[in-house]
Parts: C-alpha cells; sequence; structure tokens
C-alpha cells in the first residue's frame, strides 16, 4: 500500500514537473512589441502550465487503465460493482471550482492590468465634444503612467485596407508609424462591414464596426515593423487586407511625421 | 376516419415498403428513421468533408491560388453549416436519439412519429438546397455565422437560400426537440423512474430543452436578416441605422449552446458505451445527471465570450468570463466520472473502446483551450484565429465526431446483427487520430502567432506548419476509406452477432438483433439498473 502510495505521489510530481518544464521552456508566443505583450504571457504561461497538468495527468490516467484493466484472454465477468464514491465527486467538484475561480480572478487582474476595466475615452485635441458615444475598445495598461506624450491616431477600415488619419498633421497614411515608448490612442471606425485591428506581437485586437466607433489604445515597447491583420472574415480579399505598423525611434518618427504632415508645408 | 393509438404501429408499418426500401419511404419507425438521420449525415459529412480538403489543399501554399477567393469563402460557409447542422447536430440528437430513446425509456416508439418523419424529411431537401445554392449564384460566402453587414452585401441569391436552409433545418430541429422531452417524459413504461434512465435520456433532455429554448431565436434572428436583405429593412445594417452587434447577440444566444447541442448527446453516448466495454457500472450517476442539467443552465448564459473583441462593455466581459470558465466545472466532472468508470474495469480494447477514449483525450485538450479561450484578456489575442479553429474542431470533431464513430461500432451488431471488424476498426481509429491530432494541434501556433481565420492566403512564415496540417487532414479523408470498407464489408459477410454481443444490460440489447418493428415480442422489459454490471442479481441475467 505504501509503495503504491509512493508511485502515485512519483507520477503527480512527475507530472507537474514536466508541465512545469515546459511551460517556462517552450514558447509558443510571437516577440513581445508592447506593453501588454508581456502581461499577456504572463497569463499565458500561468494557463499553459495548468492545462499542460490536467491534460497530461488525464491522458496518462485514461492510458493507464486501458493498460492495467484490460480484459485478459479467457477473463469472463465484471469489473467490481463501484457506482460511485461520494467523497471522490465532491473533491473533483470543489477544487477543479477554486481553480477555475482563481484563473478567473488572475485573468480579471490581468485584464484590468491591461487597462480593460477602465473608463474609454479617446484624449483627441481635435475632437469637438466628449457627447460622442464611444462604443467599446481597450483602455491603456494601467503601469504605463509615465507615459506623458499621446498620439492620437483616427483608423477607417474598408474592404480591404486600413487608413490611419494623423489630425495633428492633417494627412492619411496607409502605414501606421509611430513613436517607441509613447502612448498611441486609436478611434476606430469602419466604412463598410465589420473588420479588426490586430497586431500579434502587440497581443491587441478590437473589431471595427460599421457605426459604432470603437477605441484601442496600446504603448508599442520595441523598436519594429509589425504586421496589422484584419481578423474579422470581411470579403474574399479578407486574407489580403493588411498593413503595417512601425514602431521607431522618437527622431526617426518627427522625421517621417514632418516629411508627412501638411501643416508645416502650408506654413 | 378513426384514429387508434393502439393499432398505429402495426397497421401502418404493414403498409410500409419492406427491405432497404423502407430507408428511402416515410417511415413511422424510430428505428428506421434514425437509420435515415444516421446516412443522410454521413452523406452530408462527406460532403463537407470535400470541402474541408478543398480548404487544406488551397492553405498547403501561401497564395491563394487553388480556387478564387470569393469561391474559398463559399467553401468554408457551406463546410461550417454542412458540418454543424447536416451532420453532427442531426446524427447525435436525431439519429441515435430516434434509435435509442424509445427503448431506453420502454416505448414501441416515439411520441409523436408522424411529426418526427417529417423532422427527418425536412432535412434532405434543405440540405441540397444549401448545396444547390453554389450552382445558382453561387452559395452564401459570410462564414456560417453570416455577420452583417457582409451577409447583406454580398450576393443576396446564395445569403436567402443558406438563410431558408438554415431556418429549415432549426425547425426541424425544433421538432425533433420537441418529441424527445415528450417521450422521454410521457412515454416511460410503467415503473420506470427518471433517476433508472440510461444516461443518454438525460444528455438528450437537457439537450432538447436547449434546442426548443434557443434554435427559436436563430430563426427569428434570421427573418429579420433576411428582411434586411431583400426588404431593406434596417434591423442590423448600420446604413439604415441598424446595430450589427445585437445580430452577434441574438445569433450566439442560439449559437453558444448549439455547441451543447453537439456535444450533450455525445456525453450521454460514450456514458452507454463505457460502462459496457470495461464491465462496470457509470461512475456517479447522480452527479452526471447534475453536471449535464448544469451544463444546460451555464450554456444559456456564456453566448458573449464570442464577442470579446466586438462592442462589449468591460462589465459584460468580465460576467460571461466567470460563466464560461465554470462549465469547465460539471464538464470536468463528467471525465473525472468516466476516468472512474474505466478504472478498476475488465476493459476490451476495441474499435467503439479506443474511439471513446480518443474523445475523452481531444475534449480534455478542447476543453483546456476553452477555460483559457473564457479568459478575456486571453481571448482578445487569439479571437477569430486559427487558435480558436482548432479549439472547437478538437470540441466537435475530436469530441463528438469521434463519439459518432465509437457508437457506429458500438451499435452496429444492434442494428444489423452482424459484427464489425475490429482490424479494420483500429485501423480506422488510428489513421483518424493521427490525422485529426496532425491537422488541428499545430493550428494552436498558428494562431498565437498571427494567423487569423477564414483566409484563403497567408506569411510565407506560416508554410511548413499548415502543410504539417493538411497532411493530417488528408490522413483525417484516408481514414473514411477502411470504415466504409468496413461497413459494407461487415454488411455483407458480417459474422452473426447474436443478439447481446457486448452482454450489455441497456434495454434495447434485451431484445433480439436487429430488433422486430415493435421493439419487443412481448412486453418491454423493466430494466431499473442499466449500469448493474458486477452485481450478483444482475449477472444471473
Amino acid at each position: 500500500m505504501i509503495s503504491k502510495n509512493l508511485y502515485l505521489i512519483l507520477i503527480i510530481s512527475a507530472v507537474f514537473a514536466i508541465s512545469f518544464w515546459i511551460g517556462f521552456n517552450v514558447n509558443l508566443l510571437p516577440a513581445e512589441a508592447s506593453i501588454n505583450a508581456p502581461i499577456y504571457d504572463e497569463l499565458f504561461k500561468i494557463l499553459f502550465i495548468i492545462g499542460l497538468i490536467i491534460f497530461i495527468g488525464m491522458t496518462i490516467a485514461v492510458i493507464y487503465s486501458l493498460f492495467k484493466f484490460r480484459k485478459r484472454k479467457d477473463q469472463l465477468g465484471d469489473g467490481i460493482a463501484l457506482e460511485g464514491n461520494l467523497s471522490l465527486e465532491i473533491i473533483w467538484t470543489v477544487i477543479p471550482s477554486i481553480i477555475v475561480l482563481i484563473i478567473g480572478l488572475y485573468s480579471y487582474n490581468i485584464y484590468d492590468r491591461m487597462g480593460g476595466m477602465k473608463e474609454l475615452n479617446h484624449s483627441h485635441e481635435m475632437m469637438a465634444t466628449n457627447t460622442e458615444k464611444i462604443w467599446a475598445g481597450i483602455s491603456q495598461a494601467s503601469n504605463s503612467e509615465f507615459v506623458s506624450n499621446n498620439l492620437s491616431v483616427e483608423v477607417s477600415a474598408m474592404q480591404f485596407a486600413f487608413l490611419f488619419n494623423y489630425p495633428k498633421g492633417e494627412f492619411i497614411s496607409g502605414e501606421l508609424h509611430v513613436p517607441v515608448d509613447q502612448k498611441v490612442s486609436m478611434k476606430m471606425e469602419s466604412k463598410d462591414v465589420i473588420h479588426a485591428f490586430w497586431v500579434p506581437e502587440f497581443r491587441i485586437k478590437q473589431d471595427i464596426i460599421p457605426g459604432q466607433p470603437t477605441i484601442l489604445n496600446f504603448t508599442p515597447t520595441k523598436v519594429g515593423k509589425y504586421p496589422i491583420i484584419c481578423a474579422e472574415l470581411c470579403g474574399p480579399y479578407h486574407g489580403g487586407m493588411r498593413a503595417s505598423i512601425i514602431v521607431e525611434e522618437e527622431s526617426d518618427y518627427k522625421d517621417w511625421f514632418n516629411k508627412n504632415t501638411k501643416t508645416e508645408v502650408s506654413l | 376516419m378513426t384514429i387508434s393509438i393502439d393499432s398505429q404501429g402495426s397497421d401502418t408499418n404493414s403498409l410500409q415498403p419492406k427491405g432497404w426500401l423502407r430507408y428511402l419511404s416515410f417511415s413511422l419507425d424510430h428505428k428506421v428513421i434514425g437509420i435515415q438521420y444516421l446516412v443522410c449525415g454521413f452523406l452530408f459529412y462527406l460532403i463537407g468533408g470535400t470541402l474541408a480538403s478543398a480548404i487544406r489543399i488551397e492553405l498547403a501554399s501561401p497564395m491563394s491560388d487553388f480556387m478564387p477567393r470569393d469561391v474559398y469563402n463559399q467553401v468554408l460557409t457551406l463546410h461550417g453549416t454542412i458540418m454543424i447542422f447536416l451532420w453532427i447536430v442531426p446524427v447525435v440528437n436525431g439519429a441515435f436519439g430516434n434509435y435509442l430513446i424509445p427503448f431506453y425509456v420502454g416505448a414501441r416508439d416515439m411520441a409523436f412519429p408522424r411529426l418526427n418523419a417529417v423532422a427527418f424529411w425536412l432535412i434532405p431537401p434543405s440540405g441540397l438546397m444549401l448545396v444547390a445554392s453554389y450552382f445558382i449564384e453561387g452559395a452564401a460566402q459570410a462564414g456560417w455565422t453570416a455577420y452583417p453587414p457582409l451577409s447583406i452585401t454580398t450576393p443576396q441569391s446564395g445569403q436567402i437560400i443558406w438563410i431558408m436552409s438554415v431556418l429549415l433545418l432549426g425547425g426541424s430541429s425544433i421538432f425533433g426537440g420537441i418529441n424527445f422531452i415528450a417521450t422521454i417524459i410521457k412515454l416511460r413504461r410503467p415503473g420506470l423512474k427518471l433517476m433508472q434512465l440510461p444516461m443518454y435520456c438525460w444528455a438528450m433532455l437537457g439537450t432538447s430543452l436547449l434546442v426548443v429554448l434557443s434554435t427559436p431565436v436563430l430563426a427569428g434572428t434570421l427573418i429579420l436578416l433576411s428582411f434586411d436583405i431583400v426588404a431593406h429593412t434596417g434591423f442590423f445594417n448600420p446604413v439604415l441605422g441598424g446595430n450589427v452587434v445585437v445580430y452577434q447577440h441574438l445569433f450566439w444566444f442560439y449559437s453558444h449552446p448549439a455547441v451543447y447541442i453537439m456535444v450533450l448527446p455525445a456525453f450521454g453516448l460514450v456514458s452507454e458505451i463505457l460502462p459496457v466495454h470495461s464491465r462496470k457500472p457509470l461512475f456517479g450517476y447522480t452527479t452526471m445527471v447534475f453536471s449535464i442539467m448544469g451544463i444546460v443552465v451555464l450554456g444559456l448564459v456564456v453566448w458573449a465570450h464570442h464577442m470579446f473583441t466586438s462592442g462589449t462593455p468591460p462589465w459584460m466581459r468580465l460576467f460571461f468570463t466567470i460563466a464560461t470558465a465554470f462549465i469547465a466545472v460539471p464538464t470536468g466532472i463528467k471525465f473525472f466520472n468516466w476516468v472512474a468508470t474505466l478504472w478498476g474495469g475488465k476493459i476490451s480494447i476495441n474499435s467503439a473502446m479506443l474511439f471513446s477514449c480518443g474523445f475523452i483525450v481531444n475534449f480534455v485538450f478542447g476543453g483546456i483551450t476553452g477555460v483559457a479561450l473564457a479568459q478575456v484578456p486571453f481571448d482578445i489575442h487569439v479571437h477569430d484565429t486559427y487558435f480558436v479553429v482548432a479549439h472547437f474542431h478538437y470540441i466537435v470533431y475530436g469530441g463528438t465526431v469521434f463519439i459518432i464513430f465509437s457508437s457506429i461500432y458500438h451499435w452496429f451488431p444492434k442494428v444489423t446483427g452482424k459484427l464489425m471488424s475490429e482490424k479494420l476498426g483500429i485501423l480506422h481509429f488510428a489513421i483518424t487520430f493521427i490525422g485529426f491530432n496532425l491537422c488541428f494541434a499545430p493550428q494552436h501556433w498558428l494562431g498565437l502567432n498571427g494567423m487569423p481565420r477564414r483566409v484563403a492566403e497567408y506569411d510565407p512564415q506560416f508554410q511548413f506548419v499548415n502543410q504539417i496540417s493538411s497532411i493530417g487532414a488528408l490522413l483525417m479523408a484516408i481514414s473514411t476509406i477502411p470504415f466504409l470498407v468496413n461497413i459494407f464489408l461487415s454488411i455483407k459477410n458480417g459474422k452473426d452477432s447474436g443478439d447481446n454481443p457486448w452482454n450489455a444490460l441497456t434495454p434495447e440489447w434485451l431484445t433480439s438483433s436487429p430488433p422486430p418493428v415493435e421493439n419487443w415480442e412481448g412486453e418491454a422489459p423493466l430494466v431499473k439498473e442499466p449500469y448493474g454490471y458486477g452485481k450478483p442479481i444482475t449477472q444471473e441475467n
């Protein structure tokens, strides 16, 4: 009996060890390029490890049962007449409930840190009134209060392109240029069908809905060029509806901005 | 005209054609209707599977080069619609429900045999209509979700035919649901209590409640959508002041419960199969019943988790996260109970058992990614990507379709009186299991790394993983060959199975195989312990 329990403990420890090892060493995610990304990856890692423990544990239990309790030749009769075990059933009701509740509270915390529970506002200098109804979106990650500068961009999506309007410079670009480590606030609206704005490296996505503006805020943290992907089926060329976001150093961004801006030319 | 309930069975059945022709007739026999559902569903599965193969061929290369882009969208729309409404829902509900429920409650037929036949005969014409829409002006191309405004702006004829077809199929589903509820509640043999019913009855009771409560919402929504398309009303059309997000709420109010309409019957079927082949009682009957009802209640209040990136206010995101994640609890109970059913048994490792165990492993995987997807911050990144595609195929294919195959191996002797070849069955399982996991496991990575769903083209960096997935799909297509060979060979030359080849205790096995028209020659047996394996009393029987 003691050796049986010892085996059980050894197997459970091995499952935990393998799951933790995989969880910490196998990276399934793309580069982290926004403030949201490391927060997301923290949640992913935890869910991945819990998931691995349950999956590996259940798979071992099934395969072990198939092997250990298989019917041998000439073996007649039935297995034990075990119809249930109340304490076991209570255990596997209560423990998953607690796990699910903890995961739920933890992901609420993650979501809050990403800025999901914040009041939505679009800090747009040129917006005449603030009474315009903002439908939904993701606000700014809360651990980025140090970011003082704020870039506002208006995004319009249509079949099959994104256009980025820089109200400060009064110009429209097909590429989204943003300075690194600065908060970007986007107000998005669709001209035709539903689209979605997704940057995998930023771990953010928001639908762009016709008739209802949505908000998306983020702060890029890594210089580079990342794809902007439409994630909502929008027609035949949906797969080709791409744009690029170029995260650059402040000075490079200013050069680009000045090259494009109409306000300066008109002065 | 006199209607005599007593003579209904024998009189009408004497007018019915005999032999295989009865499967093409307006038969009122629940067993014939069950087989009609199964064969019809399987034919549509072959069509849906062909479309899936076309998708995987297109995605074997990064460019959109196999078919035109609008045809690709039609293919993915038809694939989803056919697999859900013409294969999985009719088969796990209609086919096995019709065949088994009257046996399980000790009745000679369903409560409303004519409604039952009508429910089936709605399916072939609406299915053919849906497929035919491709040849008229092109099928619907807004995905099976048919989100407006895309569904309003794409070519109209395909979308309208799609709506009519889904409405008819929804009607068929409601007729079936009413019939199952009435049969389980009212047609039970005297002396048979609800808590003595085989678990599949409880699963079908829960499923039918979901069907009756949620399908009418889909019907109403699609009627409004069709008004927007043909009469230019503005329910969902933003140009006319409509609201596209309201459509999503209404659509998912049906379509999330639809997931449980597809998996709860499978939970019921596996609860019948595992005890028989492991020679042990079903572990935790009462908790199984409560967890089914728990899933029914929770399943109705989780729909907005499909809309975390649409216009959903933060509080709503939070509520639906918690509600969705809690479905894992009753679902988890069922899986632990099934493993406990295996534990200490005398397990026959045969095709039915292997497919059921494959189901457990695949579904646990899909359930885990499901709990992850329920978390708003997690979902925001992977929503509408291949991660989601992988997740729901683990649920509906790795889960439900595995159980459909398991059930076919388990009940084939019941229907035909012949045994299926175990060698071919195990080969079928091996190819399906490997092909399925090869096809869908890599798609999780694709979604996490930036491949959205419903695209005909993608970044070249994803080509290798997509090709692995396509090879898996090829294996899945190949796996139907040993299955079909097995079916035809077994029908023709299969070994005689006897009445009860598995020594099962559930009531459908306590009659001849195949059963007589009236199900039992004499009185229906009173089975109070359908899972009484290992007990001295039941072993005497």
